[in-house]
């Protein structure tokens, strides 16, 4: 059959392929001087190297001078992923005077070494692959990548440490801040607790002015009680829709005096406080903690009489000198802008209603570490007294540590704070109530600075500390003095026997979990979670707060377990990337945008449902279909769709592909 | 059946970027080790795949191909991997009538985190092709210098 | 200067392409007075020998229409590749193998043991088959090879240049005389026809949605086919967006969908994918049970998109493999 397609470009090919032994990560599966030699031989070849570092200043060096002095205007590097390393090739040939997009990667680590089990038989495909790559790169076309401005604001999602942090970070360099939290005050978990390890530093008097600072910032908008529905565009340019929950209550008029609350038609609070979880009530109307911010009050509109039942007598209304009170508040969808974007999500805790044999929601006296968080808290349910559910204080307490982590049944990472905190509520129960304080542990894990001295302390003021997982929680006694008690069983394996300890309280210190809603999220901003619901970082350890998708930025505890030190330190590194990003004032884009050769384009639509993003249209005068490339996002789809080869793709050609085709099967 | 043990298939991969090229990526950084069969071609979406390359593939001499993508409504350009879908369900139609295994064709979601399901795909398709032996499709001779000669031959021989 | 010399042939074919020769009605007599017709066997006596006869390259151009499925097929086409400068493939069987190819779905056994033992118009109780050699009281007598597949041209000998269609559409026919007449030609190995989709020159193109999406398949004889509407529009498997142009769109002006004998543009590897490809594209539907079901509509996928195309496919013929 004829063919017309795309032929060679700027005369024949002059290739330069070069074999990276990656220190022995390649070349202990890969003969690398083998496929040197056998690169040699193809077609277009000119010169073919090996070297032990291809990415290494010299690495790179050798391409740019055989490129001078061989003429080379093509080049092949067989080394790690093009996920890893591509942008690094491109640089070094581009700094030789050649168009970056005459390069090609073969991906002969990761496709080969660490998966091939057979040095001959890694050598073969790495062959394959070096071929295939060869004889696409031959039809490589020069392209330039397009600038596109970046929209100067940043977006950040989730108002917990993370979020405020980065917030402020960003707002004092003097950009603007959209901050979207989905419950109606900021603070995240942090908000919760008494103290923090392990300097026992007040929460609230560290985390606290920085609210207000976010609620002051001019350069911070503070969207509570609202979540991110819809995300379109790309990096510098997002386009995001946010919802508003009505809490029918006028934001701009409520000055949180909380006099309505008082008023309120319910005169005793009876609805779980979810801030205080559970522990306590709250009215209809109510404002999360005093110092929420932002410091309006909300109505809950499923036990609101007025809301509910569409009758009451609208006491607080009434009571409500700024007329804040807004029963027709309508749930509002707002489009804005941003350039780049940050997840700051958190967690949620481990429930440990999933784990049976620990008799939570079973035992009265079995309480998770968050509810404890609270019931220690000097503004918690109880002022910071530490009284059970039945209204006595305990004597003994049990903390059992690794709740939901480091569990093959559960999860089994370590979640990494729950050691920690454990140590914090044992000195903080130790020194409210005086009971004794037994700590039930597989490992001890504190390392940070200042942890162990920490671990070091508590073990001097008389906690017990026994090593073991605990096999259960029971109140079936065996003694007297056992009586009336929860016994913690466990095998103590420092002593190596089992032992039943009677206690009056168990605090079980749940793991960290990625939020439920974690998928959801990740798939509205483009980027991967790990099976877990941990949001995947770009690199673990050299991108570990971008993601793959350009623009968008970790921060916290969305992205693993982590403490407040390690959260904040995250939350200024992906403040430092959008900012970084943002004054650059332009991002440029992957030319792998599609087009249309109007030569052959029969207008026959097909292309244009193909089109995600609209991008396609048809020319009603020249009867031809055409890409607005600033929407085209470079998928390939239409292209793939044409009946008649019209549609193409930059860097996907398909010619290119099928060359790579051909290479990597016919290679001998 | 000694050609059959001494068989290796050869098995062609188009891996979008954003899940399953990502995913094999994982595979090999966890050295996770799988059959040495196959070759990984990256597109940006699986919707770029067009049924044309898996058969240009086999025609020039892959025994099976292999297609993976991200998970439905996961696909990074939202519904590439529908679209590729729909074309290989009538691919395989198309494959069945044409006489031609259609266990040789696999498409596979894989997501970004599953180095684990690179590893197990490929192995699996590997065996099975191992099993189902060498794809041979029937070649037809083609013209070449030599045809006109035999003709010439031929004419010579009836003259 | 002498009139250029020309010939016509007809391999494996149904005729229809000869027709389409006569179909140039008075201008035949243009283009007989323009060339010397040294070559057809179909309208006037001429013998193997006298080709054989003739100067390598002395005839300046030759139609060839048809398939080719046997070896005596096969021999004349080599014959007719040296004696002629430029060699046309004339008509879908001899581009891409036509309906005749689609003989590829089975193998020459089947064929012959279908079409002479089983076929209902055949008695054949002793199972008698053509025999390549009979010895009767005068000798031996020979019939040509039954090939075990079917050929386009290009896949026997180098082609020129290609008349797409079944048959060619006169228009097209004038235009290549015309260009071999005046020298004007394209590149080898081109199609002699317009390189973009037939949905270029469909009437009903503009009824055709910018968001088509196919939920259901139709045959012509289910439904009352709208006459303006576009048919794939209507559920009709109207291969239009895939299908050459230049025939003028006699089928979908006759209200039925095209089919696809002009084959695809130039830069289409397989037709019939290519074709699959768009039509799978625009199903509607995410949910691979309803994929199916709709797939299941389609009763024949190899009749359907490779009607005249088959041996030109990347398969070229079914493999039971
Ligand atoms: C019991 C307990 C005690 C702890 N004690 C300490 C300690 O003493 N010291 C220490 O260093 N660390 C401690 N930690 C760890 C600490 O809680 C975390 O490091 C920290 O909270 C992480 O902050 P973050 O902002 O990433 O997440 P979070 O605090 O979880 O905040 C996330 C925020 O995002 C919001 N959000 C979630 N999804 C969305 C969405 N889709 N749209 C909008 N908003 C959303 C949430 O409502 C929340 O406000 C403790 C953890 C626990 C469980
Ligand atoms: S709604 Fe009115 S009464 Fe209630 S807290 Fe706000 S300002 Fe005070
Ligand atoms: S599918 Fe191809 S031929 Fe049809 S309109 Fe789109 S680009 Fe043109
Ligand atoms: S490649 Fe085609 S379908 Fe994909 S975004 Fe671009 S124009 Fe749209
Ligand atoms: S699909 Fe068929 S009917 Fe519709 S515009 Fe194209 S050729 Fe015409
Ligand atoms: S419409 Fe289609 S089937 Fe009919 S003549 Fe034209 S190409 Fe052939
Ligand atoms: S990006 Fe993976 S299938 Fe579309």
């Amino acid at each position: 059959m004829s063919n017309n397609g795309n032929g060679r470009t700027n005369g024949s090919p002059r290739i330069g392929v070069y074999i990276c032994h990656c220190g022995i990560n390649i070349a202990a599966k890969v003969d690398v001087e083998r496929v040197t030699r056998f690169a040699e031989t193809l077609p277009g070849v000119v010169v073919s190297k090996e070297y032990k570092f291809m990415c290494s200043d010299p690495g790179q060096e050798l391409i740019q001078k055989d490129i001078r002095e061989h003429d080379l205007n093509r080049i092949v590097v067989a080394s790690c992923s093009p996920l890893m390393h591509e942008e690094t090739f491109r640089k070094a040939t581009a700094n030789a005077g050649l168009n970056p997009f005459y390069f090609q990667m073969a991906n002969i680590r990761e496709h080969v070494s660490w998966v091939t089990k057979d040095k001959d038989l890694g050598t073969e495909k790495a062959k394959a692959l070096v071929a295939g790559a060869v004889r696409r790169v031959s039809l490589h076309q020069a392209l330039e990548k397009k600038r596109v401005d970046v929209h100067p604001d940043v977006l950040i999602v989730g108002g917990g440490i993370a979020g405020i942090h980065a917030a402020l970070t960003i707002a004092n360099s003097g950009r603007k801040v959209l901050l979207v939290e989905r419950e109606p005050t900021i603070g995240g978990h942090m908000a919760m607790f008494d103290k923090t390890f392990p300097t026992l530093d007040c929460a609230a008097c560290i985390l606290t002015p920085k609210m207000s600072q976010v609620k002051d910032h001019p350069n911070i908008t503070l969207w509570s009680y609202s979540e991110v529905t819809k995300v379109d565009g790309f990096a510098g340019n997002f386009t995001i829709q946010v919802t508003r929950k009505p809490r029918y209550v006028n934001e701009d008029e409520c000055v949180g005096c909380m006099l309505c609350i008082d008023s309120c038609v319910y005169k005793q609070a009876r609805v779980d406080d979810e801030f205080n979880q559970g522990l306590s009530k709250r009215k209809p109307i109510y404002i999360p903690f005093p110092q929420a911010t932002p410091p309006v009050v909300v109505i809950d509109p499923e036990t609101c009489m007025q809301l509910s039942k569409g009758k009451c007598k609208q006491l607080c209304a009434e009571a409500c000198e700024k007329h804040a009170i807004d029963f027709n508040q309508k749930e509002e969808v707002i489009e804005v802008q941003a350039g780049a974007i940050i997840l700051a999500t958190g967690f949620k805790t481990f429930n440990p209603m999933r784990i049976p044999e620990y008799g939570y929601g079973r035992y009265l006296n079995v309480y998770t570490s968050l509810e404890v968080e609270r019931l220690v808290n000097a503004s918690g349910p109880t002022g910071g007294e530490v009284v059970l559910r039945d209204g006595s204080k305990p004597k003994s307490i049990a903390i059992i540590h690794c709740v939901g982590s480091r569990d093959h049944k559960t999860n089994k990472y370590c979640s990494r704070v729950c050691c920690m905190y454990s140590l914090k509520l044992a000195h903080l129960m130790k020194e409210r109530s005086n009971a004794e304080v037994y700590n039930f542990y597989i490992d001890m894990r504190t390392p940070g600075k200042g942890y162990e001295e920490f671990y070091d302390k508590l073990l001097e003021e008389g906690t017990h500390f026994i090593r073991g997982r605990v096999a259960e929680v029971t109140d079936w006694a065996l003694t007297d003095a056992e009586e009336g008690k929860m016994i913690v069983r466990v095998e103590d394996t420092l002593v190596g026997m089992p032992r039943r300890i009677p206690v009056d309280m168990v605090i079980l210190s749940v793991g960290l979990e990625a939020q439920p809603d974690a998928d959801d999220v990740r798939r509205l901003f483009g980027v991967s979670c790990s099976k877990q619901g941990w949001f995947t970082e770009r690199h673990p350890k050299l991108a570990p707060v971008s993601t793959a998708t350009d623009g968008v930025f970790l921060a916290g505890a969305c992205q693993g377990p982590k403490d407040i030190p390690d959260t904040v330190a995250q939350a200024g590194a992906a403040a430092a990337e959008a900012l970084a990003m943002i004054d650059k004032g332009f991002v440029e884009l992957e030319p792998n945008t599609a087009f249309i050769d109007e030569e052959v384009c029969s207008g026959c639509k097909s292309c244009i449902p193909m089109c995600p993003y609209t991008a396609i249209k048809r020319d009603d005068e020249k009867k031809v279909a055409v890409i607005n490339e600033a929407l085209c996002k470079g998928c390939g789809t239409c292209v793939a769709t044409c009946p008649s080869g019209a549609a193409q793709q930059n860097l996907f050609l398909d010619e290119q592909i099928y060359e790579e085709i051909e290479g990597v099967l016919n290679y001998v | 059946m000694s050609d059959a043990a001494a068989f290796e298939p050869r098995i062609v991969a188009f891996f979008c970027n954003w899940c399953t090229y990502t995913a094999a990526d994982l595979t090999g950084v966890s050295r996770m080790a799988y059959e040495p069969n196959v070759r990984v071609i990256r597109v940006m979406c699986s919707g770029r795949i067009d049924p044309e390359f898996i058969l240009a593939a086999l025609r020039e001499g892959a025994d099976g191909v292999l297609i993976g993508g991200c998970h439905p409504g996961d696909c990074h350009y939202i519904e590439g991997n529908y679209k590729m879908l729909r074309r290989y369900r009538l691919l395989l139609k198309y494959l069945r009538a044409m006489g031609v295994d259609e266990r040789r064709v696999r498409l596979e979601w894989i997501a970004a985190s599953e180095g684990d399901k690179v590893q197990r795909v490929v192995n699996e398709l590997t065996w099975t092709i191992r099993e189902l032996g060498p794809l041979a499709l029937p070649v037809m001779p083609q013209p070449e210098g030599a045809g006109a000669s035999e003709e010439s031959a031929l004419a010579e021989a009836n003259a | 200067m002498s009139k250029p010399k020309a010939g016509f042939n007809w391999f494996a074919s149904c005729g229809g392409c000869e027709e389409a020769v006569v179909d140039l009605h008075e201008a035949i007599l243009d283009v007989v007075a323009a060339v010397d017709i040294v070559f057809w066997p179909c309208a006037m006596d001429f013998k193997k020998d006298d080709v054989r006869a003739m100067r390598d390259g002395e005839m300046d151009v030759c139609f060839i229409n048809g398939a080719i499925r046997t070896s005596e097929e096969e021999e004349i086409a080599h014959l007719l590749r040296r004696k002629t400068k430029i060699v046309i493939a004339f008509g879908s069987c001899s581009h891409m193998g036509g309906i005749p190819g689609l003989g590829n779905l089975f193998t020459r056994d089947e064929i012959l043991e279908h079409d002479f033992t089983q076929s209902f118009s055949v008695v054949n109780p002793e199972k008698t088959y053509p025999q390549e050699v009979t010895k009767v009281p005068e000798g031996e007598v020979e019939l040509p090879r039954f090939l075990d597949y079917v050929r386009s041209l290009n896949q026997v000998i180098d082609v020129d240049y290609y008349l797409p269609g079944c048959p060619p559409p006169v228009a097209l026919l004038r235009n290549a005389v015309q260009a071999v007449l005046s020298g004007e030609l394209p590149p080898r190995g081109t199609v002699l026809a317009p390189d973009k989709a037939l949905c270029q020159e469909c009437p009903r193109l503009d009824s055709k949605p910018d968001d088509l999406a196919i939920t259901e398949f139709k045959r012509p004889q289910e439904i009352i086919i709208d006459e303006e509407k576009c048919l794939l529009a209507q559920g009709l498997l109207c291969l239009g967006p895939a299908t050459r142009s230049g025939c003028g769109a006699p089928c979908v002006n006759g209200n039925m969908p095209c089919t696809g004998c002009l084959g695809p543009t130039s830069r289409v590897k397989d037709y019939g994918l290519s074709t699959m490809t768009v039509f799978a594209s625009l199903f509607e539907s995410k949910d691979e049970k309803e994929i199916d079901e709709l797939v299941d509509k389609i009763v024949d996928p190899v009749g359907s998109f490779n009607r005249y195309s088959l041996p030109s496919t990347f398969l070229h013929r079914k493999a039971n493999v």
